[in-house]
C-alpha cells in the first residue's frame, strides 16, 4: 500500500494545486446543497438531504473530476511511464484515483455533519449500510469514469463528454426533481440507472425510510460487474497512434 | 536464454492497423553490454524497444528480459529494470523533488534523491516545477527517474535528444559509469559518433528489419571502404563511386585491393589512403537503400 501512497501523495498534491479540479469537486456540491435545500423537496429531511449531498458529491468529486485527471496523465504519457515502473496497473489506477476518492468520503462526512448541525437529526441511523452504499457508489463511478476516458481524448473535452455521464444518472436518481414528474417508462429504468440505488440505500439508511435493501444492492453489484468489464476491455494506457 | 543474455528477442513484429512497423525482429543483448538500436525515424526502434519493455504485446514473435516474458511476467521483470521514455511523461505540476520522491517511493530499492539529483545535475533545481525546467533540464529528469531505482537493465529511448554539448557528455559519462557498475543498456540513439564510440555491439533497424548487427567496427566493415588521393588529371576507370572535391578524390569501393592495383599502374608512387567506412558512412547507406 505504501507503493500506492507514494503515487496517492503526488496526486493529492497536484490536486491542491489545480484550482479549476478543486472548484468541480469541492464548489458544485457546495452549490448543490442549499439549492436543494431550498427546493423545498427535503423539507424537514435532512437524511434525504445527506442522500442527495453524497450523491451529488460522488458525480463531482469521484465522476468528473477522476475522468479530467485520468486523460490529462494519459495524454501527457504520465500513465505510460508509471507503466514502466513496479506499480501493477490496478495500484497507478488506484493511486490516481485516491485524492478524488478520499475527497468524495470527506465531503460526504463533513456534509452530513453539516446538514445535521444545521437542520436536524437525521430519521435513520444505519450508518454500515450508509457506508456500503457510498463504497459501491464511489466504486462504480470511479470504474465509469475509467470507462469514459475511452472516449474522452483531451481534459478540455471532458467536460463535454462527462455530461451524459453525469446528468443522466443524477435526472434518474430522483434527488433534483421527484421521479413521479416524469413519464411512466422513466419510473421504470430509473431504479436500474447507476445512482438511484445509491440513493435508494442511502435514504433508507439515513433518512428511516422503507424499502427493499437487496434489489439496490444487487443492482450496483451488477454495475460493478458492468463497468469493471468496460473498463478493462477499452481504458487505453497511452496516446493512441 | 543463454546465461549471458540479459534480453532475447526472437522474430518479434509489431504491427498497427495492418502496417508492420518491427517485421521479425531478433536480437540478443549480453549483461554488462551497451546495445545501441539505430535507425531513421519511422525504422522501427521505438516500437521494438517497447515490446522490449513490456509496454505493447508483439504481434507475433517472444521477448524475454532476464529470462521472463516482460508484458506477462511484469511483476518478476520490473523491479530489474527502467526505462527512460522518448516522450516526457512527468507530472508538470510537480516539482524535481517530489517527482523523484514519487517515483522512489513506488520502487523496491531507490538511491537517495539527493544523490540521483547531483548525478543529472539538478540539485539546484530542486524546488522547481517541472513545467518550468527547460527541455535539457526534463530530459535529465527523465534520466533520474531511470536510474534511481538502481536497475540492472537500463532501456535509454533517445537519452540525450534535446541536451545541450555540455548535457550530453554528462549524460554519455553517467551512462558508462552505470555500464562499469555492471548496468545493462540498451538504447536508441540518432547520435553515430556516440553509439560507434560507446557501444559494444549496435543493430540497424531499417523499415522493420534488422539490416547490420555486430561491433560497431564489424558494421562499418561491411560497407565500402574509401581509398583517397589527390590529383588533377584526368581518372582511370575505377571500381566504385568516385567523388572529387577540388584536386581530392574519394573512391568508395569494396575491393581496396584492385582499386590500388589500377591507381599504382595508373601514377606510380601515388600518395593513396584506404580507411573503412565510419558507422555513419555506413548507416547513411543502408538508409539511402545502398546495400553493402
Amino acid at each position: 500500500m505504501s507503493r500506492v501512497g507514494a503515487l496517492a501523495r503526488a496526486e493529492g498534491t497536484l490536486l491542491r494545486r489545480d484550482p479549476m479540479a478543486l472548484i468541480t469537486a469541492i464548489g458544485v456540491p457546495v452549490i448543490f446543497v442549499p439549492l436543494l435545500a431550498w427546493s423545498g423537496i427535503y423539507d424537514d429531511n435532512s437524511g434525504g438531504l445527506v442522500a442527495a449531498l453524497i450523491a451529488v458529491t460522488i458525480l463531482c468529486s469521484a465522476y468528473i473530476n477522476l475522468v479530467t485527471a485520468l486523460v490529462a496523465r494519459r495524454e501527457s504519457h504520465v500513465l505510460k511511464r508509471l507503466q514502466t515502473g513496479e506499480l501493477r496497473d490496478s495500484e497507478i489506477l488506484l493511486g490516481t484515483a485516491a485524492p478524488a476518492i478520499a475527497l468524495t468520503w470527506g465531503q460526504s462526512l463533513v456534509g452530513g455533519v453539516l446538514v445535521v448541525a444545521l437542520i436536524g437529526a437525521l430519521g435513520g441511523s444505519d450508518i454500515p449500510l450508509a457506508a456500503v452504499a457510498v463504497l459501491l457508489g464511489t466504486a462504480v463511478f470511479v470504474l465509469l469514469a475509467i470507462v469514459s476516458t475511452a472516449f474522452t481524448r483531451t481534459p478540455e473535452l471532458a467536460q463535454v463528454t462527462t455530461l451524459p455521464g453525469y446528468l443522466i444518472p443524477l435526472f434518474l436518481s430522483g434527488v433534483m426533481f421527484p421521479l413521479d414528474a416524469f413519464p411512466d417508462w422513466v419510473q421504470a429504468v430509473a431504479p436500474y440507472s447507476p445512482l438511484n440505488p445509491v440513493v435508494d440505500l442511502l435514504t433508507i439508511a439515513l433518512a428511516g425510510s422503507r424499502g427493499p435493501v437487496l434489489a439496490p444492492l444487487a443492482i450496483l453489484v451488477g454495475w460493478l460487474v458492468l463497468s469493471g468489464f468496460a473498463a478493462r476491455r477499452w481504458f487505453r494506457w497511452d496516446v493512441r497512434r | 536464454m543463454t546465461e549471458t543474455a540479459a534480453v532475447e528477442v526472437s522474430d518479434l513484429w509489431r504491427s498497427y492497423k495492418g502496417f508492420d512497423a518491427v517485421r521479425g525482429v531478433s536480437l540478443t543483448v549480453r549483461r554488462g553490454e551497451l546495445f545501441a538500436l539505430l535507425g531513421t525515424n519511422g525504422a522501427g526502434k521505438t516500437s521494438a524497444l517497447e515490446v522490449i519493455e513490456g509496454l505493447a504485446p508483439p504481434t507475433k514473435g517472444t521477448v524475454r528480459v532476464l529470462g521472463h516474458d516482460p508484458m506477462r511476467e511484469r511483476s518478476k521483470v520490473r523491479p530489474h529494470t527502467a526505462v527512460m521514455l522518448q516522450e516526457g511523461g512527468l507530472q508538470a505540476g510537480l516539482t524535481v523533488t517530489e517527482t523523484l520522491r514519487m517515483w522512489a517511493g513506488t520502487l523496491t530499492r531507490s538511491r537517495p534523491i539527493d544523490e540521483v539529483m547531483d548525478l543529472v545535475d539538478l540539485r539546484d533545481r530542486a524546488r522547481v516545477i517541472v513545467r518550468q525546467l527547460s527541455g535539457g533540464e526534463r530530459r535529465r529528469l527523465d534520466l533520474a527517474l531511470a536510474i534511481v531505482g538502481k536497475p540492472e537493465i537500463l532501456f535509454l529511448d533517445e537519452p540525450t535528444a534535446g541536451l545541450d554539448p555540455e548535457s550530453r557528455a554528462r549524460t554519455w559519462l553517467l551512462v558508462r559509469e552505470l555500464l562499469a557498475s555492471g548496468v545493462t543498456v540498451l538504447m536508441t540513439t540518432h547520435h553515430l559518433h556516440e553509439a560507434e564510440r560507446l557501444a559494444d555491439r549496435l543493430a540497424i533497424l531499417h523499415h522493420g528489419v534488422v539490416v547490420r548487427e555486430g561491433t560497431p567496427t564489424q558494421v562499418a566493415a561491411a560497407h565500402a571502404h574509401r581509398v583517397v588521393f589527390r590529383t588533377r588529371r584526368a581518372l582511370p576507370s575505377l571500381i566504385g563511386t568516385v567523388d572529387v572535391v577540388g584536386d581530392t578524390v574519394t573512391v568508395t569501393t569494396t575491393d581496396v585491393p584492385a582499386t590500388l592495383a589500377v591507381l599504382d599502374a595508373w601514377e606510380p608512387g601515388l600518395e593513396v589512403s584506404s580507411r573503412p567506412a565510419t558507422l555513419e558512412e555506413a548507416f547513411l547507406e543502408i538508409a539511402a537503400g545502398v546495400a553493402a
